[in-house]
């Protein structure tokens, strides 16, 4: 079987995987990394997005041998010890979360997205989540926490 | 069961000499299409080629204003490179169009071309905008129009052992505006039931010197649209110009009739995104 190193959350990591496993099961299942979700399975939910050496991307659709080298960051590499991350702590404070089970992507996807836009109007908040599914449909609360956490992120 | 095998080659001649020794292997770009294919079923995979991995196939470079976008580099790559933009932007925004933002950080024009899906949003873009396809196989090195990859839903002209290496955008002429427009269902994250590139130059009187138009989604494969193209050349681009060659696109169109849109409402709308898209060229050749 093929060995894949690559950083996730800043730590070095490599593993023994089959070719054909995902970037998502490598996360989950190798890294007991289980903050990322699977949803859909088919890059449609966004449940499982993470950072892939700077660009969001859907590790669902993503075999775990093509992400060698690179420099991953999952939703457990946010916070800093027991401090939320900005985006988290907004995700908090302005109840942008139900049942939780696509949260993990929504965060990663917000983070990107304050990354390139430190000021998002309403508008590139929600096209910006275009990738991103919430069943419960609290896309309201999480556009609000949005706001929030790349003002917070940018100040 | 059949493995899976994984290549991930550091140049173009292995990729090609990996792809030419097993006439089933499948190269891999972003992999936002392969791997859902590979996961729903739908294609069986023995031996794919990463083809990230090779530089030339991940850079973007320009000369004497042509450019040359390696075929494997993200689409997000390419929003994000503000001369690309400046130069080609209705291309640009065709390929920010596939899937969603998380797609776009590992799909790219070149695996959007050879996925062959009719509703690929960057092909009616790349070909209105005169875009070439650079090819290397166990022959050598070839170039052709975009529109010549596709043949049918699926299928591309390619050899056993041949791959996209690069598109290549020519120089952009004086004068020139070109963009994509799309129809989808919902309002993001859809595939196109109707997408319209047009690309148009002007003379120093601001009347049309050439144009191109080209369709997606309407039939099997992007749809070249000449007589839509004459509508326009020799015009000012006025209402009685755009009618005609809503018209011509409307009588082009070859479309399925599925859940996403009927036949007739795919016909209807080819005319009315050409329409809208040629006036934001329009725009663009102004004030270019």
């Amino acid at each position: 079987m093929p060995t894949v190193s690559m950083t996730v959350n800043g730590k070095a990591v490599s593993g023994e995987v089959e070719s054909r496993t995902l970037l998502v099961q490598f996360i989950r299942e190798h890294l007991e990394l289980t903050g990322t979700h699977v949803g859909c399975d088919t890059s449609q939910c966004g449940a499982c997005v993470v950072h892939v050496n700077g660009e969001v991307a859907k590790s669902c659709t993503m075999l775990a041998v093509q992400a060698e080298g690179a420099n991953v960051t999952t939703i457990e590499g946010l916070a800093n010890g027991d401090d939320l991350h900005p985006m988290q702590e907004a995700f908090r404070n302005n109840h942008g979360l139900q049942c939780g089970f696509c949260t993990p992507g929504m965060v990663m996807t917000a983070v990107d997205l304050a990354n390139k836009n430190k000021n998002p109007s309403e508008q590139q908040i929600r096209e910006g989540l275009e990738g991103n599914i919430c069943r419960c449909t609290g896309y309201h609360n999480i556009v609000k926490s949005v706001a929030e956490g790349a003002r917070n992120m940018g100040g | 069961m059949s493995q899976l095998r994984y290549e991930a080659p550091g140049s173009v001649d292995e990729a090609v000499a990996l792809l030419a020794s097993d006439s089933d292997a499948k190269v891999l770009a972003g992999g936002t299409d392969l791997i859902v294919q590979m996961r729903s079923g739908l294609r069986k995979l023995g031996l794919v080629v990463d083809v990230k991995k090779i530089d030339e196939l991940m850079s973007v470079s320009s000369d004497g204003g042509a450019w040359t976008i390696g075929a494997a580099v993200s689409g997000a790559e390419m929003n994000e490179n503000a001369a690309l933009k400046k130069d080609w932007p209705g291309v640009v925004e065709a390929v920010d169009l596939i899937g969603s933002t998380q797609v776009q950080g590992r799909a790219s024009a070149g695996g959007n071309l050879c996925n062959a899906s009719p509703a690929a949003d960057s092909v009616p873009a790349m070909v209105a905008a005169g875009a070439t396809a650079v090819i290397a196989g166990p022959n050598g090195r070839r170039e052709v129009p975009v529109e010549q990859v596709p043949v049918s839903p699926g299928k591309t002209s390619l050899a056993t052992g041949e791959m996209v290496v690069a598109i290549k955008m020519p120089a952009k002429p004086a004068r020139n505006g070109e963009a994509y427009l799309r129809m989808i269902p919902r309002t993001e994250m859809d595939i196109a039931i109707v997408g319209a590139g047009v690309s148009l130059t002007l003379d120093d009187g601001g009347t049309c010197t050439a144009a191109k138009v080209a369709l997606g989604a309407v039939a099997p494969t992007v749809v070249i649209v000449d007589d839509a193209a004459k509508a326009l050349i020799g015009t000012k681009v006025d209402d009685a110009a755009l009618e005609k060659m809503a018209a011509a696109c409307s009588a082009a169109c070859k479309p399925i009739d599925d859940k996403r849109g009927t036949i007739e409402y795919r016909t209807k709308v080819a005319g009315v995104m050409a329409r809208r898209a040629a006036l934001i060229a329009l725009e663009r050749a102004r004030s270019n």
